[in-house]
């Protein structure tokens, strides 16, 4: 980037502003981030807290004013109503053209609504935005009955919010366990179990067909797919989400579902660049998402273009997945490729769970190799680096289990549950004996060099 | 709902329990000699204890521990409200009324003496009475801590430590000491915090009057300051003190719990902490360093001057800081004000914590999500999301290692441990990050 280019950015989600960050760390061009939703960039998951009360929205904004003042990346306020490509050029709502150089879009996601009859009424809401927040605030207050659409991490995250203010929820699930499309039966069974136990009614294998409301225009009722109808004040639409591609309609920027992009995130417009949520590859890597929606991924676009950019210019590769996300008490961590429904006949488990069905490990390996493939984790912690590391150089099953000791991250004192899981391997590879020696993590993050170059906080 | 209904007539019960309860002590406090201040006092102190433990017991066990934390900063009382003004305006009167005022306490004072015949076999003072309601505060608001942290291995853990040694080292053992004519010793408070356990006076004072127990206690002293700090400090950082040990901390950990949140997080305060809580080390040094050349020269070279540098650090620093803003403000400005900004023993801790410690935070790879729990909830007013945002350690001076942080994640990145000390300040390889010094 030459100094006197300018970037603009439409979006401060975290793909938006990370992508500003690393490129003032590489650059000194000028840069511009515009959002109608925030004056500065905020936590996105961190919405549900504000709503419970933990924090309070400033607590959730992770750089102060300063921060962006001495990096010299000016925030702006305001909508953008078009853009035109050929000029390089894009509109503001109050009239004011802003020239760019580069434009990079990060618009994320927005709600999908199934076109279900009275979605339209007041008290049908979903959570994505602020405003979806400070909406959801005032829509719930005094409400007797609240009901969730969909078993995902958003529709698990509204229940709690909504349970704290002491509402009864009630969860509308398409599949028979909660988030089974992703979780392999047992951990969605305990998934399922936990929810049920803190109090929340959950309607499995059930859809929602249709919202009544009574004659003020607020919601009123739902009837469900296997005749259910439950009387509520809210509605909370958590069916998933899809990208935000409407300022891309009617330009020269081709779209699919998102914004097409090439792995250097280029979209069919020169100049014009698309990154997170709102973004879908042409041609993913086999077996990769064509859209990625999440925050660590939208995290690594900002990063990857940040260097594209910079004349850095390598495709966008991945690298092993990981997410984590909590389900009321429950954390959860997964590490590589854990699908919902296994091959079994390719792959196999050593899958452990404590007896009160409050932690869970999986450890999955391709049966004929021994290669770990992935790691799901509840209510356990394990350290990323050495998940990545492992994953990464190809670890097989046999070379994890030396090395098991080690990755457990959980609070000291916590009991740990890696010998059961030894005790699962030695019955699985009975002619395979237990690792002599446990290196701790300390010596593995040497010997395999897991930390930075430089040392960072001074 | 009959569960919910009982629920409410227990509450109600524990509420009222209170409010006979601050009847009673004030009436211990105000009323003439013809009351009788012992059973009027001592049952003020003995409902509170109910009552308290009940409201305790009713709000903390019957919410998941995910749900701890809700609706604090929509409470006025946790969230610098009105009724918080008024109680920390209550707790501020009572600590001028103990340092300038005692007589004005009486009565409280008078309600206590069977305790303190019994504990210490000596009459009751405004400092027993001190004692006493500052143990009731950190073993009855221990068990909202126990209840809070429930399923939380180390905060168990931590908070049977800290309610042990205010309860154990703090005031049994003082106490007991009295009762066998040994000189009053708090065997879980040093130099620089207890400043004067190594001032000429009080050593000379131990070693007249303690026989072979006197230099024991001075040994003691100076051993745990000089060596044991240092050693413990190296393997485990500040917190075996600070949030194991340390009465000033066992209050904050337990009574200050509800105000944790209320630390001021910006860049200013940090400069302001570094800015007081060092000249105040400096200042302790320099006052123990006088009063010792002032005794080996038999008082000539400096009069009475070393001991006016002494009586002002323990009218500005022991009395206002510590006891009048550090927890009179706690519902106002925070749990952790005094050991923030004030405490030599902290600033000393620090300095060997940030340099000679094999202690960290470490944030787990790229899992952060910059949601700020960890910063809301942090006593010491850390920004600990700016370090676990970008994956690094959190290494920081004034780190008690109370483990809020890490309880507190909901995604798990945050983990309290000790690890060698090479490479102890490189964080992850899985973000990239930016260098900007906050400071």
């Amino acid at each position: 980037m030459q100094p006197g280019q300018h970037v603009v950015v439409i979006g401060n989600g975290i793909a938006g502003i990370t992508l500003a960050k690393q490129l003032r760390a590489r650059s000194s061009c000028r840069i511009t981030v515009i959002s109608a939703e925030s004056a500065t960039h905020f936590s996105r998951p961190a919405l549900m807290y504000v709503y419970m009360g933990h924090m309070r929205y400033q607590d959730i904004i992770p750089y102060a004013d300063w921060y962006w003042t001495k990096k010299q990346i000016t925030c702006l306020h305001e909508l953008v109503t078009t853009i035109d490509p050929e000029k390089k050029e894009l509109k503001l709502a109050n009239g004011e053209p802003v020239r760019y150089d580069k434009l990079v879009l990060a618009t994320g996601s927005e709600a999908v609504y199934y076109n279900w009859p009275g979605q339209h009424l007041k008290g049908v809401q979903a959570l994505i935005s602020l405003q979806d927040l400070e909406q959801m605030q005032a829509q719930t207050q005094n409400i007797k009955q609240a009901i969730i659409v969909g078993g995902g991490l958003i529709g698990i995250e509204m229940a709690e919010m909504l349970q704290s203010k002491g509402i009864p929820v009630h969860m509308i699930v398409r599949d028979n366990l909660y988030w089974r499309n992703n979780l392999p039966a047992p951990e969605a069974e305990l998934v399922t179990t936990h929810i049920r136990d803190c109090g929340i009614q959950l309607h499995l294998s059930d859809e929602l067909t249709e919202i009544t409301g009574d004659e003020t225009g607020y919601v009123q009722k739902v009837k469900t797919k296997n005749g259910i109808e439950i009387h509520c004040q809210f509605v909370g639409i958590a069916t998933g989400v899809k990208p935000q591609i409407s300022l891309t309609l009617n330009t020269l920027i081709k779209t699919d579902k998102g914004i097409l992009i090439n792995n250097y995130f280029e979209t069919s417009a020169t100049d014009v660049y698309a990154i997170g949520d709102c973004a879908q590859f042409t041609d993913p890597t086999p077996g990769q998402a064509a859209i990625e929606q999440l925050w660590y991924t939208g995290r690594q676009h900002g990063e990857a273009l940040a260097a594209i950019l910079c004349d850095d210019r390598k495709p966008y590769v991945r690298g092993p997945w990981f997410n984590s996300a909590k389900f009321l008490n429950i954390e959860y961590q997964t590490y590589g490729f854990v699908p919902s429904n296994c091959d079994d006949t390719r792959y196999s488990s050593l899958y452990w769970e404590h007896p009160v069905k409050t932690k869970a490990i999986r450890l999955l390996y391709e049966k004929q190799s021994g290669l770990l493939k992935g790691i799901n984790l509840l209510g356990v912690r394990y350290r990323h680096d050495l998940c990545h590391h492992w994953l990464k150089q190809n670890y097989t099953i046999h070379q994890v289990m030396e090395e098991l000791h080690a990755v457990n991250f959980d609070t000291e004192f916590f009991q740990h549950y890696e010998p059961e899981l030894l005790k699962q391997y030695l019955q699985q590879f009975p002619d395979r004996n237990a690792p002599e020696k446990q290196h701790s993590w300390w010596q593995l993050r040497k010997r395999f060099s897991l930390f930075s170059s430089i040392p960072d906080n001074c | 709902m009959a569960t919910n209904k009982l629920y409410f007539y227990f509450t109600y019960l524990g509420y009222s329990l209170l409010a006979i309860s601050i009847l009673c002590l004030l009436v211990t406090l105000t009323g003439s000699n013809t009351i009788d201040h012992i059973a009027w006092g001592l049952s003020g102190i003995g409902l509170l204890m109910a009552g308290g433990l009940l409201l305790i017991f009713l709000t903390r066990a019957n919410r998941h521990v995910a749900h701890q934390n809700n609706g604090i900063w929509q409470n006025g009382a946790t969230s610098r409200g009105f009724s918080a003004w008024v109680l920390g305006i209550a707790l501020t009167g009572f600590y001028v009324l103990l340092y300038w005022f005692p007589d004005s306490l009486q009565g409280l004072i008078t309600a206590v003496e069977p305790l303190s015949r019994l504990l210490r076999n000596k009459a009751a003072d405004q400092w027993f009475l001190y004692g006493l309601f500052y143990t009731i505060a950190v073993l009855v608001m221990g068990v909202w801590a126990l209840l809070k942290y429930r399923n939380n291995r180390y905060q168990l853990i931590r908070t049977c430590s800290v309610i042990f040694f205010q309860l154990g080292f703090a005031f049994l053992l003082p106490g007991l000491l009295l009762a066998f004519n040994q000189p009053e010793f708090y065997f879980s408070y040093f130099w620089p915090l207890k400043y004067d356990y190594l001032f000429p006076g009080t050593v000379s004072y131990l070693l007249e009057n303690g026989q072979a127990l006197g230099f024991f206690m001075v040994f003691w002293g100076a051993i745990l300051s000089f060596l044991a700090t240092p050693v413990l400090t190296y393997f485990y950082g500040k917190r075996w003190y600070c949030s194991w040990v340390c009465g000033c901390g066992g209050l904050a950990e337990t009574a200050g719990d509800p105000y944790r949140q209320l630390s001021d997080k910006s860049k200013k305060a940090w400069q302001w902490e570094v800015a007081i809580i060092y000249p105040i080390l400096g200042f302790i040094i320099l006052t123990t360093l006088l009063l010792w050349i002032n005794s080996w020269s038999g008082g000539s070279i400096f009069g009475d001057l070393s001991g006016g540098f002494a009586r002002s650090y323990g009218f500005f620093i022991g009395s206002i800081f510590s006891g009048v803003v550090g927890v009179g403000f706690y519902p106002v400005m925070g749990s952790r004000v005094w050991c923030r900004f004030g405490c030599p023993m902290a600033a000393y801790l620090g300095i060997l914590q940030k340099y000679f410690s094999r202690f960290r935070i470490t944030t787990n790879g790229a899992q952060c999500i910059s949601c700020g729990n960890c910063s809301t909830y942090c006593e010491m007013g850390i920004d600990v999301r700016w370090y676990a945002q970008q994956g690094e350690p959190i290494i920081r001076a004034s780190c008690v290692g109370c483990g809020i942080c890490a309880h507190v994640c909901p995604r798990g990145v945050l983990k309290l441990e000790n690890g060698p000390t090479d490479h102890r300040y490189q964080g992850t390889t899985l973000i990239s990050r930016d260098a900007v010094t906050i400071l």
